[in-house]
């Protein structure tokens, strides 16, 4: 059999796994890998602008398509930028296949130029990280790190190539299959633990699912509606399981946590058994953890057991994929009577709607409306901070609407790119990205991207002219001291601040002029009666990303909200 | 609610692992990085040369304990976790003191403690003396104690615990 290079090995492999679009940024030690890239057309190699807009575009690419994301960079620098992104991915399940290049094997301890130990920097925040030391295993290690990326609980993998053994040639066959010994992905439901739970559930009189993360991830979003019609059982949703049954659907009550709805919240408190899916009970979700589901019994459905019974008690754990129990429980499901305790629920919900105020003017409540109302079938890809929660809040999650955001991580940053790389995978699809003014600057160098590739993203910025969040907990808990959290302040307006008479200096950069330098459409916002208009001027410009910049009040806040380390029940409603 | 049980001790921990490059550093990062409270590792090969068999002691609670045992079965260098703290198994810990400035008393008096103390002398010197000492961690501890106590100048090196589930023994 002919011998081939890794390099060769390498771009044979990615077919043979159905990659079709790789983020790629070249470099030194990854040229050769490049070139080989350049002699073929069937994986299209998408060029970002930074590494760290790179991984966060193959995230939002993996988490819009339920693909790999597979991501190459160069050593050295191009690994390190890439740390962010695979944390993010690493927090929030995606499957994603990250390549570094690597210096020469005996370049490697010698601190040689662009040299880094990504592996051992990667190695608390991925699934597996690994450098590929043999030619000879570079098949089976490729195999392998796609196999661990996408199965059990998904996650990112990081796959480190020094350039020698890259360009050393080696046998052309690339793996069937795969089989490693310490790795076993968790198949199939134990059916005893499984009737345990439904007995639970059978005899509740507050029965409530929590649906997270898992339930997306899994896709088990329509067999899961179907259990929550057969059970009558109400569902509240963390923030990576919205969409796990449409928002619309009366037996949803809301999303829960430290942001979430006061219905959900006090059906948290009040219900007698907990049927959670795919969820690890983060503190955000929690509250006060001594003080959660107080009155429940708790089932707790997870793929991994490692996140069973870490930060609650849990009174029957089931260690399975979401979608093949779901598809279990729908065999033995029956109804239960839940009228009286849904009837509650929806008088909670009724007396404390989700709401901001009504009166003239922009609120985020307001454009995220007027996107329920324009759009079908879309992507909504969010930054991280206040635009986030307000987008969790009032987003309608319609059957084919998808949420993607930074639930476990929080990255500043992970928006736009995200964005880009959602509507590489779904070129159909309205891929809308909801940013905040802090965020969409730590990688607004990516709208260049969405111009290459001619993606027509809409880039909404709620631009508040500060950092939100935080300025909202400053605003509440900090005394009203905001601590480097204006992005107007200049050096010379030490002393002045909040002081009468003090005119703050403009805002910058201007957004508009921003989005034309990059020859797009941006378009700014400052009335309420604007912005369907802008939506439809967007929806109409089909080869090129959107920008709509909305002015926002900065006072406006994200409420209702648990304080960190209240019980969930304990609101703060208004101020 | 999670009951947070205050039960701290001694837990045994073998584990069988991908013998590669990496694979210590990623069992070791796991117990910084979460902050387990690590109190021996020891690492050899098996007689399968692609498996290593760690040794593993923690000072945990149960919740904990369960915990660590969850992430370290997550790692796919992870081959097989055992707990050990249960079952009867045999741990034993080399230690080397040497006992510097010694009389012709304390020589001889150091072969004693060492006969006592089922340790040997190991090697020995116009005014020093090497004891090696095969025990369980807990006596190796006694030991150290009982020469600190009678010699001022001492040098200890100990290579952390090895454990083995027994074959019959059901005494631990």
């Amino acid at each position: 059999m002919k011998k081939i290079t890794g390099n060769k090995l390498f771009v044979r492999a990615l077919q043979d796994e159905g990659v079709d679009v790789l983020f790629g940024y070249p470099g030194g030690y990854a040229i050769d890998i490049f070139d080989e890239l350049y002699k073929q057309d069937i994986i299209d190699v998408i060029l970002p602008r930074h590494e760290q807009g790179l991984i966060h575009a193959a995230d939002g690419y993996a988490r819009a398509t339920g693909k790999v994301g597979v991501c190459l960079v160069t050593s050295g620098p191009g690994a390190t930028n890439l740390v962010t992104g695979i944390a993010t991915a690493n927090y929030d399940s995606v499957p994603l296949v990250c390549f570094t290049g690597q210096v020469p094997r005996n370049l490697i301890g010698n601190d040689a130029f662009q040299e880094v130990d990504i592996v051992g920097i990667t190695r608390n925040i991925c699934k597996w990280s690994i450098t590929v030391h043999n030619r000879d295993d570079l098949g089976r290690i490729i195999k392998e790190a796609f196999y661990i990326a996408r199965t059990g609980k998904p996650g990112p993998v990081v796959v480190d190539l020094p350039k020698d053994m890259m360009l050393e040639y080696g046998t052309p066959i690339y793996p069937n299959e795969v089989s490693i010994r310490g790795y076993k992905p968790i198949s199939g439901v134990h059916i005893g633990q499984l009737k345990r739970g439904l007995r639970l559930l059978n005899k509740a009189k507050k029965p409530l699912f929590l649906a997270g993360g898992g339930v997306n991830i899994a896709q088990a979003n329509d067999i899961f509606t179907k259990l929550v019609e057969i059970t009558k059982v109400p569902v509240v949703t963390t923030i990576m399981g919205k969409g796990a049954i449409p928002t619309n659907h009366p037996y949803f009550i809301g999303n829960m946590g430290m942001h979430g709805s006061y219905a959900a919240n006090q059906a948290i408190s009040n219900c007698d058994v907990l049927f959670s899916i795919g969820t690890r009970f983060n503190d955000r979700i929690t509250g006060k953890i001594e003080e959660f589901a107080p009155k429940a019994k708790i089932i707790h459905v997870d793929i991994d057991t490692a996140s069973i019974s870490r930060n609650i008690h849990v009174d029957v754990p089931i260690v399975s994929d979401a979608k093949e129990f779901i598809n279990k429980m729908l065999e033995y499901a029956q109804s239960v009577d839940t009228e009286e305790w849904v009837g509650q629920l929806n008088g909670w919900k009724e007396k404390y709607p989700l709401g901001m105020r009504k009166d003239k003017g922009i609120t985020p409540e307001k454009i995220i409306q007027a996107i329920n109302h324009q759009f079908e079938q879309h992507i909504v890809v969010t930054d991280v901070g206040q635009h986030q929660m307000w987008t969790t809040q009032y987003l309608e999650m319609k059957q084919g609407v998808k949420l993607l955001t930074s639930g476990g991580l929080g990255t500043m940053g992970y928006g736009l790119p995200a964005a880009i790389g959602a509507q590489i995978g779904e070129e159909n699809a309205h891929v809308i990205c909801i940013s905040g003014d802090g965020g969409i600057q730590m990688n607004i160098q990516e709208l260049a991207t969405g111009v290459c590739q001619e993606l027509p993203v809409i880039v909404c910025i709620f631009n508040n002219t500060h950092l939100g969040m935080v300025r909202q907990w400053q605003k509440l808990f900090y005394g009203k001291r905001y601590s480097s959290t204006c992005l107007r302040a200049r050096k010379s307006c030490k002393g002045h601040c909040m002081t009468d008479g003090y005119e703050c200096p403009p805002y910058f950069p201007d957004f508009i002029k921003l989005a034309e330098s990059y020859g797009v459409l941006g378009i700014r916002v400052e009335k309420e009666e604007d912005i369907c208009n802008a939506f439809e001027q967007a929806k109409n410009n089909r080869n090129k990303p959107t920008v709509i910049e909305f002015m926002i009040h900065s006072d406006e806040l994200v409420l209702p909200m648990v304080k960190g380390g209240n019980p969930l029940n304990k609101m703060i409603m208004n101020c | 609610m999670l009951n947070i049980s205050n039960n701290m001790s001694e837990r045994w921990i073998s584990l069988y692992v991908e013998n590669r490059v990496g694979v210590l550093a990623k069992i070791a990062g796991l117990f910084s990085g979460k902050s387990y409270n690590l109190d021996s590792l020891t690492v050899g090969t098996t007689e399968d040369p692609t498996m290593s068999r760690m040794t593993i002691s923690v000072i945990s609670d149960d919740a904990t304990f369960e915990q660590i045992k969850k992430q370290l079965n997550r790692a796919v260098e992870v081959i097989k976790v055992i707990d050990l703290t249960q079952t009867s198994s045999y741990k034993k810990e080399l230690l080397f003191v040497k006992v510097f400035h010694c009389t012709k008393l304390d020589k001889s008096e150091l072969f004693q403690i060492a006969n006592v103390f089922n340790a040997q002398v190991a090697d020995y010197g116009k005014d020093s003396i090497m004891i090696e000492c095969v025990q369980t961690k807990r006596k190796n501890d006694d030991f150290i104690s009982l020469l600190k106590e009678s010699y001022s100048n001492i040098e200890v090196v100990r290579g952390g615990s090895v454990a083995i589930e027994s074959i019959s023994k059901t005494e631990q």
